[in-house]
């Protein structure tokens, strides 16, 4: 009973502060229905979403995975991660969805509990990938990882967003922006952010242009890729922005281009040396044409194929020690392979290079054909250990590791004869045989002994070769015929007797080759590089660093 | 004193090693209908055609086991021209004249078609050639089993260019460098032209057999897919160079949601030496899987694994094609009652032979026939998952209606009694 009289201020407060409480468990009540509205809501588009996977059919499961991937809904992420890994099934008679756990039990998708009715096992199926959605996977763990724990998680998602540039995950790529502080995640948000921005039309220009600068000093092909579909944008400040930008762009990645060529050729350089240096050794000391040096380093390939084989049977713990085991296995097997087509064949046939050349051609047949025989022709699985898988980047270039570890290990092999030819006694009486044999026969070194023994050196190096190259080519019994011709290339072009000429000669074939690739082809440029050394030897029979003194004879 | 002994059983035993194989030979003739296999079992095309040798041994026995052909056994005459286009023809010439088969199963590329062609025709032999292949060729000969282009190439393409595919707008070529990617490419780049492509976003690279260093190739696929619009690479690479292809796509991060490609010479054979996981989602475009679940395919499976002794081994299209093909020759000789080669090739077409995916294939005029077209995506198991099919069979057409020098060309050996005849200027064309 109030009257105006009575509506003192202080009265005036109790009352509205009784009328508040007695409104506030309405508010409350009107709260918690809003509450449980916006979450059946959300629960509904949800559900409403989940039938749309039972359809079997691509574009239907696609516009069904954006539904759940934007309906907020917390059971999202493990519907979208179930479908990622082929663990989201559906029943083709009732439509029903459910979540297959790992061990067999289906869940219920919209509270991640075991089913109550499940269906028998036979009858489901499991809801297909293609292409096109697993793109749409990624975009959608994209932005729902961003807050993970797990900073490799947190950097891939951002490199997601930054790839689909979803406008939706701003609000959460903000929130995880703030709370970021790892500096190289950071850095991949904030470039997710710009590239959002840009593709965002709505957004001031300013925004934009501050937003294409960002990428701009990105500096990479998928920076590039952004900035090139500007090109038509409706607004004069972007596209000027863009225009500068891909022009930046294209001169830093010009230079990147560059160094990745010689990475190439680096790699390629290395091979051509470890494939050649063992053939420079035999043809330095001995003069003899060995067309069977293919072979050796086929049969340390597939030695390294047996050592596997062995390993993966009994001891499948060493299979990232199984190239280590090859190595020394290889050298032994093919050094002694050497050492008795030397003792059995060449030794009779010395100061005849016609004869020794077709007598180590029919050699190489009859290994090839005898691993044929004990193999069979199909090409042979040689894996990769893990640390040889993959690839990191430096910059802007790709850096594959098996590449890598080839050029760390030709350039080990290289150092070690080297070492074996200064420092060894083995070393000095063969560079003596080399310069000169009668010469050094009258000193007393033995020569018939340093033959055999040089032959098996430059075989065992083939064979250590071999286990290298298996890494990165096909292990079949045509595999030396690959790198013969190769081999003899580098060997002439770099000149005998100085295993420097041979690494001089092998990096530059290498970066010849690798330079001439991009514009001639991979076919044309082998074709140039051999007409260039054709042409060189006509001037320079001997090669680049030929042996002075005495011409090696026989 | 012992020289004319020697002598005289040198000769003695030369007549005897002279004599003895033209008297067997003469009974083996009258015995058994020899069937020729012409693949290559050494050398670089080894991974693909080995297998195709073993299912064509698989026939023979099956169809000895029914009671052979016309009353006498199938024997069958392999030989291996090691991956060498001219030994093909060697090979192929030492089957007919020497072994007097009656037909033959064999190559696989291009080049080596190209090679025993001649032979064939000069001899007047049967070949079934199970491979899929660029088109531009139909001869008398000849039975290609294999797909034509637009049965595999063109139908691909359009799957990436179409919004499942991923509504692709920049393409790679990829290929070996021998006839068949060269002419394939050719339609292709007119196809792709034809839908609106410019130019500037096709890339076409080409590679020797055997090519194993892919860092620079792999490397200009991933600059050029680097443009803003979606890239795909159509891959004509054959034999094992495919092996450090997928490595190096493995190795540089190149994903199938990325940068697609889709292969035409790349099967489950060809994956069963390989880690598949890198590789989920790249495609390949045949005819046949060996994931369809289909009961003759089932059947076919289990029929195969029991005769090669081994579980792991796998089938594929040009497997399938082989099973067609060797069944069509099969009722053909049944229908008219002799290997003689003019009737058979007269009888040939029309005649049907079930496939392995629950159709029913037919030989047409044109010496091709019909097949369904599936796009798959590799799992990482090293099977393909169906991603897209034809609702039906798609007649094979050999003769390109997107290359000026084709386009008014047609193949009829029944009525037109012409491989290549012009429908505008109404005459036989001569050779292709």
């Amino acid at each position: 009973m109030a009257d105006a009289a009575s509506l003192t201020p202080a009265v005036g407060l109790k009352n509205s502060m009784r009328a508040l409480r007695r409104l506030l468990p309405l508010i409350a009540l009107a709260l918690a229905l809003f509450a449980a509205a916006s979450g059946a809501a959300r629960a509904d588009a949800f559900s409403d979403a989940l039938p749309g996977f039972a359809e079997d059919s691509f574009s239907a499961t696609d516009t069904a995975l954006k539904a759940v991937a934007t309906s907020g809904n917390p059971q999202a992420k493990a519907v979208i991660t179930a479908l990622q890994n082929s663990a989201l099934v559906f029943d083709p008679d009732s439509k029903a969805v459910f979540i297959k756990a790992d061990d067999g039990t289906l869940l219920d998708p919209t509270t991640g509990k075991p089913a109550a009715n499940p269906p028998s096992a036979d009858n489901l199926q499991a809801v297909r990938l293609n292409n096109r959605i697993r793109g749409a996977l990624d975009d959608a763990l994209g932005a729902l990882t961003l807050s993970s724990p797990d900073r490799a998680t947190r950097l891939a998602a951002a490199d997601t967003v930054f790839k689909s540039r979803q406008a939706s995950a701003v609000p959460a790529l903000k929130a995880a922006i703030a709370k970021e502080t790892d500096p190289e995640v950071k850095r991949a948000m904030l470039d997710a952010e710009a590239a959002a921005t840009i593709t965002d039309t709505n957004a001031a220009d300013a925004d934009r242009v501050a937003a294409v600068n960002v990428i701009r000093d990105r500096a990479d092909p998928d920076a590039l890729a952004l900035l090139t579909g500007l090109s038509s944008d409706p607004s004069q400040a972007v596209r000027d922005a863009a225009a500068a930008g891909v022009a930046s762009i294209k001169n830093a990645l010009a230079i990147w281009g560059v160094v990745q060529n010689l990475w190439y050729a680096l790699s390629l350089g290395s091979v051509l040396l470890l494939a050649a240096i063992g053939l420079a050794i035999t043809f330095g000391v001995m003069g003899v044409i060995n067309m069977a040096h293919g072979e050796m380093v086929m049969l340390g390939a597939y030695t390294t194929f047996v050592v596997q084989a062995i390993i993966r049977a009994h001891a499948p713990w060493l299979f990232d020690w199984s190239l280590a085991i090859a190595i020394p296995l290889a050298f032994l097997v093919s050094g002694a392979v050497g050492v008795i087509i030397e003792r059995g064949i060449i030794r009779f046939l010395y100061g005849r290079p016609l004869e020794t050349l077709l007598a180590t051609w029919g050699v190489s047949l009859i290994l090839q054909q005898g691993v044929r025989t004990i193999f069979g022709p199909d090409n042979q699985q040689v894996g990769n250990p893990s640390w040889m898988s993959g690839a990191f980047q430096a910059g802007n270039i790709t850096i594959t590791y098996n590449r890598m570890w080839i050029i760390v290990f030709s350039f080990a092999v290289f150092i070690l004869l080297l070492g074996v030819l200064r420092f060894t006694r083995f070393g000095l009486q063969t560079r003596a045989v080399t310069q000169n044999r009668s010469m050094a026969s009258a000193m007393g070194i033995r020569t018939p002994w340093v033959d055999a023994l040089t032959f098996g050196l430059g075989s065992g190096i083939a064979g250590i070769a071999g286990v290298a190259l298996s890494q990165i080519d096909n292990v079949s019994p045509n595999l030396g015929q690959s790198y013969i011709i190769d081999s003899f290339m580098v060997v002439v072009f770099g000149g005998v007797g100085n295993l420097w000429g041979t690494l001089i000669a092998a990096m530059s074939l290498g970066v010849a080759n690798k330079l001439l690739e991009p514009f001639a082809g991979a076919v044309l440029g082998k074709i140039v590089v051999l007409v260039f050394i054709i042409l060189f030897i006509q001037k320079r029979p001997r090669g680049l660093f030929a042996l002075k003194g005495r011409a090696v004879e026989a | 004193m012992f020289k004319p002994i020697r002598r005289l059983i040198g000769s003695l035993a030369a007549a005897a090693a002279i004599a003895l194989p033209l008297a067997t030979g003469a009974q083996a003739a009258d015995d058994t209908i020899k069937v020729g296999i012409l693949h290559s079992l050494s050398g670089t095309m080894a991974i693909s055609e080995t297998t195709l040798k073993d299912v064509m041994l698989m026939l023979i026995a099956e169809q000895n086991a029914k009671g052979g052909l016309l009353g006498k056994k199938l024997e069958p005459v392999v030989v291996d021209p090691a991956s060498d286009w001219p030994t093909f023809a060697e090979k192929a010439r030492e089957l007919i004249s020497q072994d007097h088969v009656a037909v033959v199963f064999g190559c696989w590329t291009s080049s080596s078609r190209k090679s025993v062609l001649p032979v064939f025709k000069e001899l007047n032999s049967i070949l079934f050639y199970p491979v899929q292949y660029e088109g531009q060729e139909s001869e008398r000969n000849v039975f290609y089993t294999g797909a034509a282009p637009n049965q595999q190439a063109i139908p691909a393409v359009d799957y990436l260019m179409s919004e499942d595919g991923g509504s692709v707008k920049r393409w790679v070529l990829e290929g070996t460098d021998y006839v068949y990617p060269r002419t394939t490419n050719k339609i292709l780049e007119a196809y792709l032209i034809s839908k609106g492509v410019k130019p500037e976003d096709i890339m076409i690279n080409y590679t020797p057999f055997g090519f194993s260093d892919w860092q620079t190739e792999v490397s200009k696929i991933k600059a050029f897919g680097s443009a803003g619009k979606k890239t795909a690479v159509v891959s004509t690479i054959n034999g094992d160079a495919n092996v450090p292809f997928y490595k190096e796509l493995g190795n540089q991060g190149i994903k199938a949601t990325d940068i697609p490609v889709v292969a035409f010479s790349v099967g489950e054979e060809e994956l069963a030496g390989l880690d598949a996981k890198p590789l989920v989602g790249h495609l390949a475009a045949w005819n046949y899987f060996e994931s369809i679940d289909t009961p003759a395919n089932k059947k076919f499976i289990a029929d195969w694994h029991k005769f090669i002794g081994k579980d792991t081994r796998t089938t594929n299209d040009p497997m399938e094609a082989h099973y067609i093909g060797f069944n069509m020759w099969v009722k053909a000789v049944e229908k008219v009652g002799t290997t003689d080669a003019d009737k058979v090739i007269d009888a040939l077409p029309g005649i049907t032979a079930p496939n392995l995916t629950g159709g029913v294939s037919e030989m047409l005029p044109n010496h091709h026939i019909t097949k369904p077209v599936f796009i798959g995506e590799i799992r990482a198991d090293g099977q393909f998952d169906v991603v897209w099919q034809t609702k039906g069979l798609v007649p094979g057409s050999p003769w390109s209606p997107y290359l000026p020098e084709s386009k008014d060309l047609t193949a009829d050996w029944v009525k037109l009694k012409c491989g290549n005849y012009n429908t505008v200027t109404k005459t036989c064309g001569g050779s292709s």
